[in-house]
């Protein structure tokens, strides 16, 4: 039973797929990529998106990081449930992940603010996560209810990498003054063993977005509309 | 209270995945329908944050997004028809490849058929080369799930009549039988599925569905400039 992972350490894509194998006990060796020469493996595993993660178990491919969590729980389904046994509250767990996947293009947008833009771009962020603590989260402590589930991984992501982008933009969003219960959270989420033990260094994380930013801005790959 | 009901319509594509996954399983249920243009309070109110169809309201509780109802269809009426693969692995390529479909084949339908002039030849290579991908995945099977339909070919489906229908809409051919003979001879066998072929509506709606849409987004933009 051979499970390979292919990542970059500041991916948070790669980073949720991390703590799942993690919190499910799951041994698994990891393969660093260089994202500006990809291995052989990468664009063989994944010749339609070219991207990582991909994860290989038993040979065989798993890309795109919520089908891969998904693939995960049901292949080591009697360990760390990450989804409810319910139906409905798994569809409404799914609902959230999409939810968080139809709005990337709203983080990206304020990540790659222009100065002009960034309280737009700020505010719009805001009122995505105010939907998010409001219907999503609500009085719980995690998304998953009292334990993590595939939605505070699949949102992980705010606990660390949204931070970089604040600092960037020069805009804080995510405070307890505006999303007190998402902002206590954030806390909550990076206390638990798996995610404490798992996070990318802060400081080269700021380092490496400082990086992408200036790059994907002078390149003019993702102008804001 | 317990009955089935769904918020849409049956020349949208989404709504009709909703309806072909209930047929299949025999799960009786009621359609009530929508205007996209005049949205009901009750569709307002079921689905506030993307307010839009298919909505599957089941015990009164609204679950939302085709991909996600269908597989809450299947959890919920699983001794019936099962629509997901068995295997994790084949679920994860189903799954990925239900994306692909929304996001690329879909999508860039979409945009042949809205584009004009020189972006139309770009955008109807584009579509192609999604095709393509998807002539490859249906290589030496009868259906998407193997000898019987199963979740992808009812996310695929919309490729049988309402594909022609854009085709037609857009004055542009993207799906012809010598190009793509084997997603052609795959969209024959589909459409004669008594359980899909009583979900079908007229040619002629998905035909002016697409058509009002079209002319919506062309007054939009009209009245942009």
């Amino acid at each position: 039973m051979e499970v390979r992972l292919h990542g970059m350490w500041a991916s948070p894509y790669v980073i949720r797929v991390i703590w799942a194998l993690k919190l499910k006990g799951v041994k698994y060796e990891y393969i660093e990529e260089d994202l500006s020469n990809k291995s052989m493996a990468v664009l063989e595993y994944n010749p339609i998106h070219k991207k990582v993660p991909v994860l290989v178990h038993n040979g065989k491919p798993i890309v795109e990081s919520a089908v891969i969590l998904q693939y995960i729980e049901e292949t080591w389904p009697d360990r760390t449930p990450l989804l409810p046994e319910d139906p409905y509250e798994r569809a409404m767990a799914r609902f959230w992940i999409d939810f968080g996947q139809q709005k990337s293009l709203t983080f990206f947008a304020f990540f790659l603010t222009s100065e002009e833009d960034k309280h737009k771009t700020a505010a719009q962020v805001l009122e995505t996560l105010k939907i998010l603590e409001e219907e999503a989260l609500g009085d719980k402590k995690f998304f998953g209810g009292n334990t993590i589930n595939m939605v505070d991984l699949f949102f992980g992501w705010l606990t660390y990498s949204f931070g970089c982008m604040e600092n960037i933009s020069g805009v804080q969003v995510l405070l307890p003054e505006t999303l007190p219960r998402l902002h206590r959270w954030t806390l909550d989420f990076k206390q638990e063993p798996v995610i404490k033990e798992n996070l990318p260094d802060s400081t080269a994380l700021l380092e490496h977005f400082k990086r992408v930013t200036k790059h994907l801005k002078s390149s003019n790959k993702f102008k804001p509309a | 209270m317990g009955g089935v009901k769904v918020l849409g319509l049956n020349s949208s594509f989404p709504c009709v995945r909703v309806l072909w996954a209930l047929k299949l399983k025999g799960v009786n249920y009621e359609i009530v329908e929508e205007n996209l243009l005049n949205k009901s309070p009750l569709l307002l109110q079921m689905n506030p944050i993307h307010k839009k169809v298919p909505v599957l309201i089941h015990k009164d509780k609204p679950i939302v997004e085709s991909l996600l109802i269908l597989e809450y269809i299947d959890e919920v009426w699983k001794t019936t028809y099962p629509l997901m693969p068995e295997d994790p692995y084949d679920c994860s390529m189903a799954r990925f490849w239900a994306k692909f479909v929304d996001e690329k084949v879909v999508v860039t339908a979409f945009e042949a058929m809205k584009s004009e002039g020189e972006g139309k030849e770009v955008a109807i290579v584009a579509a192609k080369e999604t095709l393509e991908l998807l002539e490859k995945q249906i290589e030496g099977k009868k259906f998407f799930g193997g000898d019987e339909i199963g979740y992808l070919d009812l996310v695929v489906g919309w490729i049988c009549l309402w594909l022609p229908a854009i085709e037609q809409v857009g004055g542009m051919k993207l799906l012809d039988s010598s190009t793509f003979p084997l997603l052609y001879q795959w969209t024959q066998c589909f459409v004669h599925i008594p359980a899909i072929h009583e979900c079908l509506p007229p040619r002629e709606k998905a035909v002016d569905y697409f058509q009002t849409g079209l002319n919506y987004l062309r007054s939009l933009d009209a009245s942009k400039k």
